[in-house]
């Protein structure tokens, strides 16, 4: 398949080990491609919602300005490959955000390129807590085809999407039906620590509750959190260039930031962090579900991972739950 | 560590201090910042070799210091971090208790700052061998190599800030790289934005930094950019016999001047 993916022009993004990180990466090589693993370091999310996405360049020159915009019909066909149900489940949600008002068409576009190939999960570690967000280790929403390694050596297929179908029919050799597997016996389980749709209703009311401060005070407001989540969309437009000419981009940017809310007035409606850490977690639990009908967070535990100071963000909704 | 969390519990109980700032055991098998303001809450606190956090980096943000007077777990690089910051005039010595614990499980409550400044005179502390080894590497490669070596190192960079955000001395409410009129410091995370961010900030903090290496601890993408900073201080014991974090003398390395300073490159 992989094989068959990269002659046929497809870029292929899939989690390899890259200067000793696990991430996800474009590779041309199947044998570099890590197939077992519980989390990558990034999540897939660049594949569709880069770090930095090229807008436009512009000129300045004797003959006037000019502009020329990045054309978005020269985007690549990209598969994901090996990406695990949460962070394939993402993509639903950063569509919601891109597509909400505005169509954003460098997202749209990124995303109608993409084939997602999901890999169920034959385990976890302590900061997974999929199945408290709606997602399951062997859960096919987001993913075009899931495979779920079997005993053997041999994967199960499950042909989500119409893309997916396309895709297997190209290479039917590959595919042979098989009838009584029990998937709930090949992905691992993880424990349920809430209900996320409970959470919704109880963190509505909480905008005013003192927890927000507590939980907040070892924050260090950096974007780690944001810039590893599978879900976390916000970004910043810059203009960067010389005299006679320029780039304008996008890039990520954090809601962690203390300046991130900075007003020209200079008045910060977000001044203190416990106030930006709340943002973080009504954003994804209260008004991405009131506005979008979708959950901004699907449970990958990348951002308890990378925080250097262990904002384990599964213990804190726990503790809102308790509340 | 006992005798940690009774003295916690009396500062707190007479009202000494509203906040004691420590270490706590944290997910799975990591230690994490804890913020003690109930004396019940006292035996939360942990200290041992894994508390690698700078507290430091708390005691001047405003969240903190509107909680009222604070006292702080201090380990070695937590002492050298507020001799600097007081130094410039970020931490006032009658809102601060300071906790330090020897290896030995000793507490030790400094009376004063000068107390720490003789204390931490008297116990060097040594970078870790993995460190010194990559340093030494480092010193070893030509230019064209070091360069390389930063290269690669910053292509895995996202931009996050996490380095920042772990240092106690980039203290700075509105950082460099924050202003945006012009934008001195890119802000996309692209190879020259990447540069831009990290040799500035080496730069802001040559001379200034305590050695905790907590930026590089803190970058979720392991680079080991707390090496740019502990060779500008090799540089400057070099050039200039002094090290940052060992003196109340109010004067910056970078903004002092001194006629017996060696500067041949400006003639």
């Amino acid at each position: 398949m992989f094989g068959f993916l990269t002659s046929a022009g497809k870029k292929i993004y899939a989690p390899v080990k890259k200067n000793g990180i696990l991430t996800f990466s474009f590779t041309s090589r199947f044998e570099e491609v890590e197939m077992s693993y519980v989390q990558t370091r990034l999540s897939a999310k660049s594949a569709a919602f880069p770090k930095i996405e090229k807008l436009l360049k512009y000129t300045i020159g004797k003959e006037g300005q000019s502009y020329e915009e990045v054309d978005v019909e020269k985007f690549p066909q990209v598969v994901v490959w090996g990406a695990h149900p949460c962070d394939a489940a993402a993509f639903h949600p950063l569509n919601a955000v891109f597509t909400w008002e505005t169509r954003d068409k460098y997202f749209t576009k990124r995303l109608e390129n993409l084939i997602v190939i999901g890999l169920s999960c034959t385990s976890h570690d302590e900061n997974c807590f999929c199945t408290s967000v709606g997602v399951h280790p062997g859960d096919t929403k987001g993913s075009d085809i899931l495979l779920t390694p079997m005993a053997g050596g041999d994967y199960l297929a499950e042909i989500v999407t119409p893309k997916g179908q396309a895709l297997a029919d190209a290479v039917p050799a590959l595919f042979s039906a098989v009838e009584g597997v029990d998937k709930t016996q090949l992905v691992t389980k993880v424990e349920k620590r809430f209900d996320h749709q409970e959470l919704h209703t109880k963190i509505n009311g909480m905008f005013e509750h003192p927890v927000w401060k507590e939980q907040a005070l070892r924050c260090i407001g950096c974007g780690a959190c944001t810039y590893v989540c599978p879900v976390c969309s916000c970004f910043d437009i810059q203009d960067e260039g010389g005299i006679f000419g320029g780039l304008r981009y996008r890039c990520w940017d954090s809601c962690g930031f203390g300046h991130f809310t900075i007003h020209t007035s200079g008045h910060n409606p977000r001044e203190t962090q416990d106030t930006r850490w709340r943002q973080r977690l009504m954003h994804k639990f209260s008004y991405q579900p009131q506005r979008q009908e979708v959950f901004g967070c699907v449970g990958c535990g990348r951002c308890s991972r990378s925080c250097p100071v262990d904002m384990n963000i599964s213990e804190h909704l726990t503790q809102i739950m308790a509340l | 560590m006992n005798k940690l969390k009774e003295r916690a519990k009396e500062l707190l109980t007479s009202g000494t201090v509203q906040v004691v700032v420590g270490y706590e055991k944290g997910t799975g098998e990591r230690i994490r910042p804890a913020f003690i303001t109930r004396p019940e809450d006292a035996d939360r606190l942990v200290f041992d070799a894994g508390c690698h956090h700078n507290l430091a980096l708390y005691l001047y943000k405003h969240e903190t210091k509107h909680l009222g007077k604070i006292a702080v777990v201090a380990p070695p690089f937590v002492l050298r971090s507020i001799l600097i910051l007081t130094t410039e005039f970020q931490i006032e010595e009658n809102r601060l208790i300071v906790l330090g614990v020897t290896p030995g499980d000793e507490l030790i409550e400094f009376g004063s700052f000068s107390e720490i400044e003789t204390w931490v005179n008297q116990h060097p502390v040594e970078m870790k061998e993995k460190d010194r080894e990559i340093l030494k590497q480092l010193s070893a490669m030509n230019s064209g190599e070091r360069w390389k070596f930063w290269q690669n190192e910053f292509l895995k960079c996202i931009k996050c800030f996490a380095c920042r955000g772990a240092c106690p001395m980039c203290s700075c409410f509105r950082c460099t790289v924050d202003y945006n009129n012009p934008q001195w410091i890119s802000v996309g995370s692209h190879q020259l934005g990447n540069f831009d961010w990290h040799l500035m900030r080496a730069m802001h903090l040559a001379g200034r930094c305590s050695v905790c290496g907590q930026c590089g601890e803190a970058c979720p993408m392991d680079i080991p950019v707390h090496l740019l900073s502990f060779q500008l201080n090799e540089d400057i014991l070099r050039m200039f016999g002094s090290r940052a974090g060992l003196t109340l003398k109010k004067e910056s390395l970078l903004s002092s001047f001194k006629p017996s300073d060696v500067e041949n490159f400006i003639r």
